[in-house]
């Protein structure tokens, strides 16, 4: 793991008001790998996010994107670096098309008009690079889909614009058991096609289904940051609930300094 | 352009587009499986124009059956001089409806435009031209200040178009002066509604417009094809291109028939120059929504204002520019009105007119809860009203009766659209 990760987080602090959310938070993530973020609800996941994703400025600390450090303030700057956020509720629209939900606000245009033929080719040849075989048609409405598609379409949308990095907030939480597998197999291709990608969940299958690394947050804090091979299910759910386990994770009360 | 049938119009959803490929494999291309397409849609709520274009050929059959005279020459081209200036607010406030906003003041507004127009002609012997557009920037100015005080400001547009639907039958008293009644005598102004196109003039246009439509359809199915995208099926664009025809066709013989009662008096035959009008505005409205950019964020935004904001659509404008178009189409149906009336009143889009056209929006086809809609509805939808109008008054029911059988069909239409929407709810 010599190699430069595309997001490298060192030192990130956030503050709302008094309440300090983020302490002193690192968190790399690395091209062709799946990263597993992990952590309880209130431990300060989504704020990490909608800090990568520069919907969040951070007070302090350190943004690495392929090794240079960078200022982001705001979703479009992320997606300038190529960064993309899948966040929870999808943000597609009900009543356009596969192919509309994803260029939009990115249309291509062939003078004044729509270039409808160019971005559903487009949509099509990412969809065929993602092996996604469960729409039926570029054309259909996107009400008309199940979750896991919708799922697959907004993952999609994040791949489209030659995204290096797509992080996913808890893509598999509202979905049934087939659906999920189709997902997870989803995330996994993200990564061997090349992609770094941030995985946030809070179930420890799919966790261990598709990570690579698998990084903790405990009360604000990263309590540590560890290959998905060297640790066990329990192992990880201990840093989940107490911030620590063994000889994982701060040594010292995380309350007071880290170690 | 005449009536337009339902398969002419370009719509995201409906029988137009093809199935598409699957990223895998092309899809079935044929007729049957546009049809079965079209059945799926129908079955999951996406109605589109079907209730409108069947409520259409159901009323129209009823009519003529009962009186004769439903279907003379004079009456079918009375409706649809009778129905233009609806139908022009009611485009615009497709606009609006696709945003799940309203305009009540549509109606006033179009009052305000036409008072403009009025006096800048009489009063102040203004060009008609000048006079045209200085009614279509006031309905602008109205739209502008309506957007911006939904948008930026943030007050439910029902409330503030409310306020405006009262305030502008104040401006239109306060322009006529306390209820007088301008006439308007402009020749070119009074033609709108009431010249007809030479019948030469009438077979010119249609033939223009069918070349048109049948290139542009050819184009784009040959440029699907070449690219190895599904495109239309061969069968299913003749069929288009044919009803363009032949409904067309019959539309302008109809019109082109000698329609006067004494010939002696003076002939009365051709296209009524208000159909084309309305045919322009049906063009321009379709293409700015289905084909551009702007009219896929008014999807967009109508669909999910959040989706849209993440999406880097600037809402708040987008939600402006639909005002500002629905108010310069109530101008234009204003100025329709003035027209035909020959004179501008207190009353001129006033009373029902408002409440009609958005009848006519919603019985087409669009939704009230935004997102889905088409210009081509209120086209369509203001047909409906105009035949329940007019037949029921061929029959001598009272007033009375018509606003009532209205308001129901208003009702249905709009318990289909509240259903239609529930079915197609997420699942």
């Amino acid at each position: 793991m010599a190699e430069t990760p595309i997001l490298e987080l060192r030192g990130i602090d956030k503050s709302f008001g008094p309440v300090q959310v983020l302490h002193d938070v690192a968190l790399s993530a690395y091209a062709g790998q799946v990263t597993a973020l992990v952590g309880d609800n209130g431990a300060g996941k989504s704020t990490l996010v909608k800090c990568i994703g520069g919907i969040h400025p951070i007070d302090a600390g350190s943004y690495l994107f392929e090794g240079r450090p960078v200022q982001v303030h705001s979703p479009r700057e992320a997606a300038a670096l190529g960064v993309e956020i899948v966040y929870q509720d999808l943000a597609l629209c009900d009543n356009l098309d596969i192919v509309q939900n994803m260029f939009l606000g990115r249309e291509k245009l062939r003078g004044l008009v729509l270039d409808d033929s160019t971005m559903e080719e487009m949509a099509a040849a990412t969809l065929r690079s993602l092996s996604v075989r469960t729409v039926k048609s570029l054309r259909q409405k996107v009400s008309s889909l199940s979750g896991g598609q919708r799922q697959t379409v907004a993952i999609a949308k994040a791949v489209l614009w030659n995204s290096k990095l797509v992080v996913l907030d808890e893509p598999t939480a509202a979905l049934g058991v087939a659906q999920t597998a189709q997902v997870l197999e989803l995330v996994r291709r993200l990564a061997d096609n090349g992609l770094a990608v941030v995985l946030i969940s809070h179930n420890m299958n799919d966790v261990f289904a598709v990570s690579d690394r698998i990084a903790a947050l405990y009360l604000g804090r990263m309590a540590a940051q560890v290959k998905a091979t060297d640790v066990t299910h329990a192992q990880v759910v201990e840093l989940i609930t107490s911030g620590r386990s063994g000889d994982l994770g701060p040594q010292t009360n995380p309350h007071g300094a880290a170690a | 352009m005449t009536a337009p049938a339902p398969e002419t119009s370009e719509k995201p959803e409906g029988p137009d587009l093809p199935a598409a490929p699957s990223p895998d494999r092309p899809a079935a291309t044929g007729l049957d499986a546009v049809g079965r397409g079209y059945l799926e849609q129908v079955r999951a709520g996406e109605l589109g124009a079907l209730p409108a274009v069947a409520g259409l050929v159901v009323l129209c059959v009823f009519f003529s059956l009962l009186r004769p005279v439903f279907l003379s020459n004079l009456n079918f081209a009375n409706l649809l001089t009778q129905s233009a200036g609806s139908i022009a607010i009611a485009m615009g406030l497709v606009f609006v409806l696709l945003l799940g906003e309203i305009d009540l003041s549509a109606g006033y507004a179009s009052g305000v435009c036409a008072a403009v127009l009025a006096i800048l002609l009489t009063d102040h012997g203004w060009p008609w031209y000048a006079a045209v557009a200085a009614a279509v920037l006031t309905g602008a100015a109205i739209g502008l200040l309506l957007g911006t005080l939904v948008a930026k400001v943030g007050i439910p547009s029902f409330v503030v178009t409310l306020a405006a639907f009262l305030g502008f039958q104040g401006v239109v008293l306060m322009l006529l002066k306390e209820g007088t009644n301008i006439s308007v005598k402009d020749p070119t102004v009074l033609a709108i509604a009431n010249d007809n196109l030479s019948p030469v003039l009438g077979w010119l246009l249609l033939a223009g417009c069918a070349a048109g439509y049948a290139a542009l359809q050819l184009r784009r199915s040959r440029d699907r094809r070449g690219r190895g995208l599904a495109g239309t099926p061969a069968a299913l664009l003749a069929i288009r291109i044919g009803a363009v025809v032949v409904l067309g066709g019959a539309a302008v013989y109809l019109l082109n028939q000698e329609r006067s009662r004494n010939v002696l008096v003076g002939s009365l035959k051709g296209v009524p120059i208000v159909v084309p009008v309305i045919g322009a505005l049906l063009l321009l409205g379709t293409f700015a929504l289905q084909r551009t950019r702007f009219g896929l964020h008014v999807y967009a935004v109508g669909g999910s204002p959040e989706a849209a904001r993440r999406a880097g659509i600037n809402v708040a404008f987008i939600r402006i520019a639909a005002f500002v178009i629905c108010s310069c189409l109530a101008a234009v149906g204003g100025i329709v009105a003035a027209s035909r009336g020959n004179s501008v009143d207190p009353n001129t889009g006033g009373s029902n007119v408002l409440l009609l056209a958005v009848g006519s929006a919603v019985i087409g086809g669009t939704s009230l809860f935004g997102g889905r809609g088409r210009v081509v509805d209120a086209v369509l939808g203001g047909l409906v009203v105009a035949v329940i109008q007019n037949g029921m008054g061929l029959m001598g029911y009272s007033s009375g009766v018509k606003y009532a059988v209205t308001g129901s069909v208003l009702l249905v239409a709009a318990g289909v659209d509240a259903m239609s929407r529930r079915r197609t709810a997420r699942r």
